[in-house]
């Protein structure tokens, strides 16, 4: 997996180790609130700077703002406060360039349904400002294995070429930034593949990627950074190395034949956790450090004299992490 | 794009031209139908009603009906394709590429209006064509015909517009052309003179917008009017304008557009 040195392009040579820093942000997001009509107020003082060329990845339970930020800096949802600047561009004083610069995938399939592929794509690039380009349209297609069908009517089209169509859409205005919202939801494995490989590709040649998931293996193939929104706040913003740290942790649960009252003192080292009923001990160690320790503790459990009757493994995923993050949020 | 551009005309043109290709696509509904529904007025109104009352101020019936009916389709069709256009891609879900695009109102509303009132101005063409095939027609001020066809049709495309904005379902799209345009077209003298009538209805079908319309236009036809041209031609530039404050305040606040 190539993620962090693209070969060719507009940044290359970029190490992901000093990540972009020397660069201004692309995409500056400033104490942006919003507070629908109905009183709900879906984000509260969002900040978020996203780097130029990276590949970011906004993490968040159903409904916890990321479509209404992306809809705030794409022009489609009005802010309640705060400013947003696309390349230095603000998106309200100067809509036309900074809306030029960016390419918008939301997550439902809206298309016109009577409408050729072609025909769409090349509405969606007039829109954007920007003259006929014929040749430019046949390479989106064919990139995105659409050229066959670009005479065909969206509504003949299966739902992931129906995805594809919205990518080709969104990309027909040769864009800087690219959002793509939930772009995987309900797509099979195979399409699944072949967009990561697309999305690899646009970051190659320079395009900044912003992509919101709840697949959290998507965040862990694809982006440089994560960001994770919660209840409309961002509660946390890594980049991925940080990210794959946590990945890497385990669990050792073991089920013990006799419940214990409390931890004895001998154990205190492994910072061990009780279960509230007592019957379990759980182990949590980092499976990349050289001896994680469970062999150990296993002897030194039995030489306590305290028996388990099962034992079990389990991987700390970054979905646990995430979920826990978002669960300790009040 | 220049980013400097004054406007964005690949953005107009694309929308423009998107709007054409759906009539074009939708032919038989788009002019088809409207010429049949045409023709059958001619043969129910013209010839039946026209055994009776064989002509009004000097016309004969079958011709007076002319204009009247042209205004019909115009106003219907331009509410109806202007409204269509615009709901359309709010109810499937589509407006979001509209919104996230670097257009500017202006550009939007000269997009849509123009492919809506297009549409009607060749619309009210046919049925003019198809008219003359059944009543020898005369127009006496061509200038004047074309001026009060596309005024009527950016104002009624404009009015469709707003309409297909407000709009929340695909009844509400149709309450208003069916309630209130409908009738008040049928009663602002397509298929009479309004001096027919007595003195009360005469005065309370004053209020009726459409008759101003359909009386200058019949004039650019036949020199006849109920009511005079300048009256017509101010009334109707009046409704431009409210349309247009109305749109524009649309922009502005973002009203059932952005959230």
């Amino acid at each position: 997996m190539r993620l962090h040195a693209p070969t060719f392009g507009l940044y290359q040579g970029t190490s992901f180790k000093q990540p972009f820093s020397s660069m201004p942000s692309i995409l500056s997001i400033s104490g942006v609130s919003k507070t629908y009509a109905t009183g709900f107020t879906a984000l509260k003082e969002v900040n978020l700077d996203i780097q130029r060329g990276e590949i970011f990845a906004l993490l968040g339970p159903n409904g916890a703002g990321k479509t209404t930020l992306i809809s705030i800096v794409c022009g489609i949802v009005n802010r309640s406060s705060g400013t947003v600047t696309v390349d230095g561009h603000d998106i309200n004083k100067d809509y036309r360039a900074a809306r030029s610069l960016i390419g918008l995938v939301p997550q439902e399939l809206t298309i016109d349904a009577f409408e050729s592929v072609w025909a769409t794509v090349n509405y969606s690039r007039g829109l954007f400002g920007k003259p006929a380009n014929p040749a430019f349209v046949e390479k989106v297609l064919r990139d995105l294995s659409l050229w066959d069908k670009k005479d065909a009517k969206a509504i003949t089209l299966s739902g992931g070429m129906k995805r594809r169509l919205m990518i080709a859409k969104a990309l027909s205005h040769e864009p800087r930034i690219l959002f793509l919202d939930e772009p995987t939801a309900g797509v099979d494995v195979e399409l699944r593949q072949d967009m990561w490989a697309m999305v690899r590709r646009l970051r190659d040649d320079g395009v900044t990627i912003i992509l919101t998931t709840h697949y959290i293996e998507e965040a862990e193939a694809m982006a440089d950074r994560v960001g994770v929104i919660n209840r409309g706040e961002i509660i946390l913003v890594e980049n991925k190395a940080e990210l794959m740290r946590k990945l890497g942790r385990k669990r050792l649960v073991l089920e013990l034949r006799n419940p214990l009252t409390a931890i004895p003192e001998a154990f205190s080292h492994y910072a061990l956790e009780l279960s509230p009923d007592g019957g379990q001990l759980t182990y949590t160690y980092d499976n990349q450090a050289e001896r994680p320790g469970v062999a150990s503790l296993i002897r030194d459990l039995e030489a306590g004299g305290i028996q388990f009757r099962d034992i079990d493994t389990q991987n700390s995923s970054l979905e646990e992490i995430f979920v826990n993050l978002v669960r300790r949020e009040p | 794009m220049n980013p400097r551009a004054a406007m964005n005309l690949h953005a107009v043109w694309a929308i423009y031209r998107m709007e054409m290709a759906r009539a074009f696509r939708t032919v038989l509904q788009s002019i088809v139908s409207p010429v049949i529904s045409t023709s059958l007025y001619f043969v129910v109104f013209g010839s039946a009603i026209g055994s009776r009352i064989t002509e009004i101020d000097g016309i004969s019936y079958g011709a007076f009906i002319v204009p009247g009916l042209i205004m019909l389709s115009l106003l219907t069709q331009s509410i109806s394709n202007a409204s269509f256009a615009i709901y359309f891609p709010k109810f499937v879900g589509s407006i979001y590429e509209l919104l996230s695009a670097p257009v500017s109102y202006l550009e939007i509303v000269i997009a849509y209006v123009g492919g809506a009132a297009t549409k009607s101005i060749i619309l009210g063409l046919i049925i003019l064509a198809t008219a003359s095939l059944f009543v020898p027609l005369t127009i006496l001020h061509p200038f004047w015909m074309l001026a009060f066809l596309v005024l009527t049709a950016v104002t009624f495309s404009l009015f469709g517009f707003i309409i297909g904005i407000w709009a929340k379902s695909f009844e509400q799209l149709q309450l208003v052309p069916l309630l209130i345009i409908t009738p008040l077209t049928f009663l602002g003298g397509s298929f009479y003179s309004i001096n027919m009538l007595p003195e009360v209805w005469r005065t309370v079908t004053l209020f009726n917008p459409v008759v101003y319309l359909i009386s200058g236009f019949r004039w650019s036809f036949y020199g006849k009017s109920d009511v005079s041209v300048g009256v017509s031609l101010g009334m109707t530039v009046v409704f431009l304008l409210v349309c247009i404050t109305i749109v524009a305040w649309i922009f502005r606040t973002g009203y059932r557009l952005r959230n």
